[in-house]
């Protein structure tokens, strides 16, 4: 078993498999697409980000992680109209943190897990925000009640993700 | 080299970041898709949506297993109600006739131009962008099915939206609530234009229109033909509520009258005839024909042989009832809606009316 440590810390470090890694993040981003079609208030979560914060903690590399949430997150800017990398930057800057900070924490235990995805979301949120308006030019109003109850929906959703995903990772 | 070692996770960050930013800037500076770009939007749209398909045909197979065969209780119920709305509405469809008539007479003699939608073609909506800021949604029709950019799309009950990509099979639908569509739109009563968009919070409003204007909530909105995508006259929604906007317009909400988050089906304009407009030459029956078979009058020598075949009016004795006052005030000409509304009034035609004229009607081609 490998174990890395850091600052003193035992922290494990998971890997994927090639076909979770290519099917898992492409089934996600496939029920974001079609679920909201019978569902409509499912566009309020991003099962893409889930899924990106859930591979970013598990396996605890930076690198990874802001890969990861690039690559999935300009897969799903492919499918709107919108200029393709305003979901690509958000996710590579929520893959880089959710990375980086489960080095540092232990995202293991249902309750961090959950605070992180709210932070993680809001995060992801503020960046889509800048960027969409400072770069973009779109139009959008910001909430922030709206989008800590967003938050709150999703790291729910999240923490099932997560435990589906435990099932899947392996140790390194 | 021991400093790059130390920060290559955040140079990496930084180059990720800045390729992405970059790349974004060209396309907000060029508005049609490089080819890099659309090529990554077509491995997108072709690794989701063959799965998509196939979702929504197991769906719309099963659901249609289920009505066609299994749940057909009421249906002799329903086909009565049925036939007798038939009957009411090629009643109504005669006064309409009129009306459309006197209407083309009248574009005639101003040298309209017409549009007629004279080819359609079905589509399933398959799958939606999955982001609440792109409001776009996916139809299983492409390219190889003559759809085109900039076409436009409808259900039954209004517009949706227009073409915005269209791949091999498939193609993207912007919906007429994302806040970078644009339509253009009048108001049916008042006869005010303005333009109608969308919000990045799905609301759909109505701009442009001059707040020292009077908008009544509850009003149609159609569209006005102005943007070139929609045939003019096409139902929107209605006005939902009036608000006094900026220093110049007025903020209109509008409820669009196609329920934008549940399409399942949907009917693209693939073609727009226009032509102008021709008078009639009188070959349709008109409504005041028929009422005059049942009003007495100086019956002609043909007439004699089968007035029995026609509806009297009169009473045994020979004495006329009397005319109601629709019959009396349309008895001097065609009838007009302002004239007749109770379509009830008129009996049953003894033919069919034909209208050798095309109406701007949707045909359906098969697909």
């Amino acid at each position: 078993m490998a174990i890395t440590y850091t600052s003193g810390e035992q922290v494990e470090v998971y890997r994927f498999s090639l076909p979770a890694t290519i099917l898992i993040p492409l089934t996600a981003i496939f029920i974001q697409a079609w679920l909201p079609l019978r569902f409509p208030f499912f566009s309020n979560f991003d099962l893409p980000l889930l899924v990106v914060i859930g591979f970013a903690t598990a396996r605890r590399s930076p690198l990874a992680g802001l890969i990861t949430g690039g690559l999935i997150g300009i897969f799903q800017d492919a499918l709107t109209h919108q200029p393709i990398g305003l979901y690509g930057i958000s996710k590579t800057v929520v893959g880089f943190g959710a990375s980086s900070l489960g080095i540092k924490l232990d995202v293991e235990n249902t309750g961090a897990r959950f605070l992180l995805t709210i932070f993680f979301y809001v995060m992801h949120e503020i960046v889509y925000f800048m960027i969409a308006r400072g770069l973009v030019g779109l139009h959008m109003a910001w909430s922030w009640r709206h989008e800590l109850v967003s938050g709150a929906a999703n790291a729910l959703l999240g923490v099932l993700v997560y435990m589906l995903l435990d099932h899947v990772k392996q140790r390194t | 080299m021991d400093v790059l070692g130390r920060y290559r996770n955040l140079i990496v960050l930084v180059g990720v970041l800045f390729a992405q930013i970059l790349g974004l800037a060209v396309q907000v500076k060029h508005t049609t898709d490089s080819e890099s770009t659309r090529l990554i939007r077509i491995w997108a749209v072709d690794s989701v949506t063959p799965l998509e398909k196939v979702l929504v045909w197991t769906q719309t197979s099963s659901r249609n297993i289920w009505h066609n065969y299994f749940y057909l209780r009421g249906v002799r119920a329903e086909n009565r109600s049925l036939k007798a709305q038939i009957e009411q509405m090629s009643l109504e469809r005669v006064r309409m006739s009129q009306d459309a008539d006197q209407a083309r007479r009248l574009q005639a003699i101003l040298a309209f131009k017409e549009q007629f939608i004279s080819q359609t073609k079905a589509a399933q909506v398959i799958g939606s962008s999955g982001s609440e800021l792109s409001r776009s949604v996916y139809i299983d029709k492409g390219e190889h099915d003559g759809i085109k950019p900039d076409m436009a799309v409808i259900t039954a009950d209004g517009i949706v939206g227009k073409v915005l990509r269209v791949y091999g099979s498939t193609s993207q639908v912007l919906l007429i609530d994302d806040q970078t569509s644009g339509v253009g739109a009048i108001l049916d009563k008042t006869r005010l234009q303005g333009i109608l968009r969308g919000t990045s919070s799905g609301e759909v409003v109505l701009e442009k229109v001059m707040s020292d204007e009077t908008v009544p909530a509850g009003e149609q909105v159609l569209t006005s033909g102005g943007d070139g995508i929609f045939p003019k006259g096409l139902l929107v929604g209605r006005v939902m509520k009036v608000a006094s906007g900026g220093e110049l317009f007025l903020n209109i909400r509008v409820r669009p009258a196609a329920d934008l988050s549940k399409l399942e089906e949907v009917l693209v304009v693939t073609k727009i005839d226009e032509k102008q407009a021709q008078p009639d030459q009188g070959t349709s029956v008109r409504a005041i024909d028929i009422l005059a078979e049942r009003l007495p009058g100086v019956p002609s020598k043909t007439d004699n042989a089968d007035t029995s075949a026609a509806p009297s009016n009169a009473d045994s004795d020979g004495k006329p009832k009397p005319v109601t006052p629709q019959a009396s005030a349309t008895s001097g000409g065609p009838i007009t809606a302002a004239a007749s509304t109770d379509t009830k009034t008129f009996p049953k035609p003894t033919k069919a009316p034909v209208d050798p004229k095309p109406q701007p009607a949707l045909q359906d081609t098969p697909h």
